[in-house]
């Protein structure tokens, strides 16, 4: 029995080091965002806000926020507006080919992002067209499609189909009963593959890298442009600012969800 | 009946088509495209040929990037694998209130930027970075060690990425197991420690696997961390990918590269599936 313990101790003991090595880094960022030098390492030397403030005022970086942005948000709302649809196929009806239209449609996970940048630019290409951020929105929107697709059918398998079917057999129209009952059961998935695409086209680097122009680069591109000369404590604190709003963001939304089913009586 | 038939179909159709277009057909094009010439002038000629394909393996520098990919990515599975299978474990057999937060801080870093993930590297591994600084200051080194643009921090970088992806998967498949059986194994005479190995090792076999091709198959694309974290031995093929494509402009050869990595990695996700079974990776990922 002693030797057990002192096993589940080390299994502890592994398992708190593994965290510490995953959040040192990240750690360090946001700590040497502070760091008042013109080099932004240890050692640690005065606390200032000033690379927050030089950041504030650096007109390039708050354009590839905006863009940064705008992608996220254009992504998130078409990435689920063709993804649920697909979803609810998936998981109500039984077709032919069901698997194999399926795994092409996750396909683009398993596809390296830097194969996908080459195909989509090469088309463009092809059609001599120009990129452009319309070209970066669809991207994104092949990029964040699978996620969407994987995170509301796991949802829908979980909404019991006879809800659905009370609701048609007491005379509700099939939209009526999408609006009425599938949807706000399925509400809380969607809002997640909205937040999951958001995040993964605000996160995106190298398509990103492909597709973007001089002018609709986004904070990634821009951090990565930066970096060619050395870390700068400006990036630090740009990371830190990207790390509090990116982690924030679905703790908040988590507490949110919790908050409204807990007052709908769940 | 038939009514069902349409209605799937209609669902669909808008995945279907934005799949369609924007990537089997591009996908088809990178194809094409790796047959085709380049002229000296720098213009792409329709054509059916091999030579491309020939350029890669003429010598050794292309394909020793091929190598230098597959060696980290194999190093980048089994160190993932070791740091990943123990908190797994921890998850599936901690009776901790704590367990929801804890579970929640392993899927934090999915939120926080790649790239500053990756930069983050440099603070720590740089020559004035915390090693180095605590290094000196305990007087163990008398110049700082040169930890950055190698393998190591590559994989440093990797790690920190893909981990969460490991222990994810792990821990759904030993979340899958029914604890009766450990415990009849140990009322049969089974040690605990006999238990874990004939009994939960086996049983975790399908998540350990799936976690290995995942990491496995996101390591050989991977283009930011050689780029951030690695000196210029450290390429790899995403890497020459897109210096021919973006840099040279070499788009033939380019798509030749392109398909050789596709063909690769498709190579190991169809050997995978026939064995494993490619569902068990979905299973986890929309977990996550």
């Amino acid at each position: 029995m002693k030797r057990l313990i002192s096993g589940w101790t080390l299994i502890k003991l592994y398992t708190l080091l593994v965290y510490v090595w995953m959040f040192t880094p990240i750690v360090a960022v946001v700590i040497l965002a502070f760091n008042p030098q013109q080099f932004g390492s240890f050692p640690m030397e005065g606390f200032s806000f000033k690379w927050f403030v030089k950041l504030s005022q650096n007109s390039t970086i708050l354009d590839a926020f905006k863009n940064s942005m705008i992608l996220g948000t254009l992504t998130a709302i078409f990435s689920t507006a063709v993804g649920v649809p697909a979803a609810m196929a998936f998981i109500r009806y039984e077709f032919r080919g069901k698997e194999l239209i399926n795994t092409l449609l996750i396909a683009p996970i398993m596809i390296p992002e830097v194969v996908l940048g080459v195909a989509l630019l090469l088309f463009i290409r092809w059609l001599q067209q120009p990129k452009s951020f319309v070209m970066l929105v669809i991207g994104h929107v092949v990029l964040t499609l699978p996620y969407v697709l994987l995170i509301v059918q796991a949802r829908l398998v979980g909404i019991k189909r006879e809800y659905e079917e009370a609701a048609l057999s007491l005379g509700a129209s099939p939209f009526q009963t999408f609006r009425e009952i599938t949807f706000p059961l399925l509400a809380p998935a969607i809002f997640a593959g909205m937040l999951f695409s958001f995040t993964i086209s605000f996160d995106d680097v190298t398509a990103t890298l492909f597709w973007a122009t001089a002018q609709n680069q986004t904070v990634p591109v821009k951090i990565f442009g930066m970096l060619r000369n050395s870390i700068s404590p400006e990036i630090n604190a740009l990371g830190a600012v990207m790390i509090v709003l990116t982690v924030s963001t679905p703790l908040l939304a988590g507490y949110l969800t919790r908050r409204f089913a807990r007052g709908t009586g769940k | 009946m038939k009514e069902k038939n349409w209605k799937p179909l209609l669902l669909l159709s808008p995945s279907l088509t934005a799949v369609f277009l924007l990537l089997v057909v591009p996908v088809c094009f990178v194809v094409v495209y790796s047959f085709w010439l380049r002229a000296p002038s720098g213009q792409d000629i329709p054509a059916f040929q091999f030579g491309n394909y020939a350029k890669f393996f003429a010598d050794f520098f292309y394909p020793s990037i091929l190598l230098n990919t597959l060696r980290v990515a194999l190093e980048t599975v089994i160190l993932c694998l070791f740091l990943g299978y123990i908190p797994a474990f921890f998850f599936y057999k901690t009776q901790s209130r704590l367990k929801p937060y804890l579970m929640l801080l392993v899927m934090l870093p999915f939120w926080i930027s790649f790239i500053i993930r990756t930069l983050s590297w440099i603070n720590i591994l740089g020559d004035s970075g915390l090693i180095n600084h605590l290094l000196l200051k305990a007087g163990f080194i008398s110049a700082p060690l040169s930890l950055l643009y190698n393998e190591g921090a590559v994989i440093m970088g990797l790690l920190q990425y893909l981990l969460p992806f490991m222990i994810l998967n792990i821990y759904v498949s030993l979340d899958g197991i029914d604890k009766s059986l450990t415990e009849a194994a140990q009322s049969l005479g089974c040690t605990e420690w006999q238990a874990f190995k004939e009994v939960t090792l086996p049983l975790s076999m399908p998540g350990v696997s799936a976690g290995c091709l995942l990491v496995f198959v996101l390591t050989c694309g991977t283009y930011l961390p050689p780029m951030i974290l690695g000196g210029p031995g450290n390429e790899m093929i995403a890497n020459l990918i897109f210096k021919r494509v973006i840099g040279t402009l070499d788009w033939p050869f380019g798509s030749a590269i392109s398909v050789i990595l596709m063909l690769l990695l498709g190579l190991i996700v169809y050997t995978y599936n026939r064995y494993m079974g490619i569902n068990q990776i979905f299973k986890s990922l929309s977990n996550g």
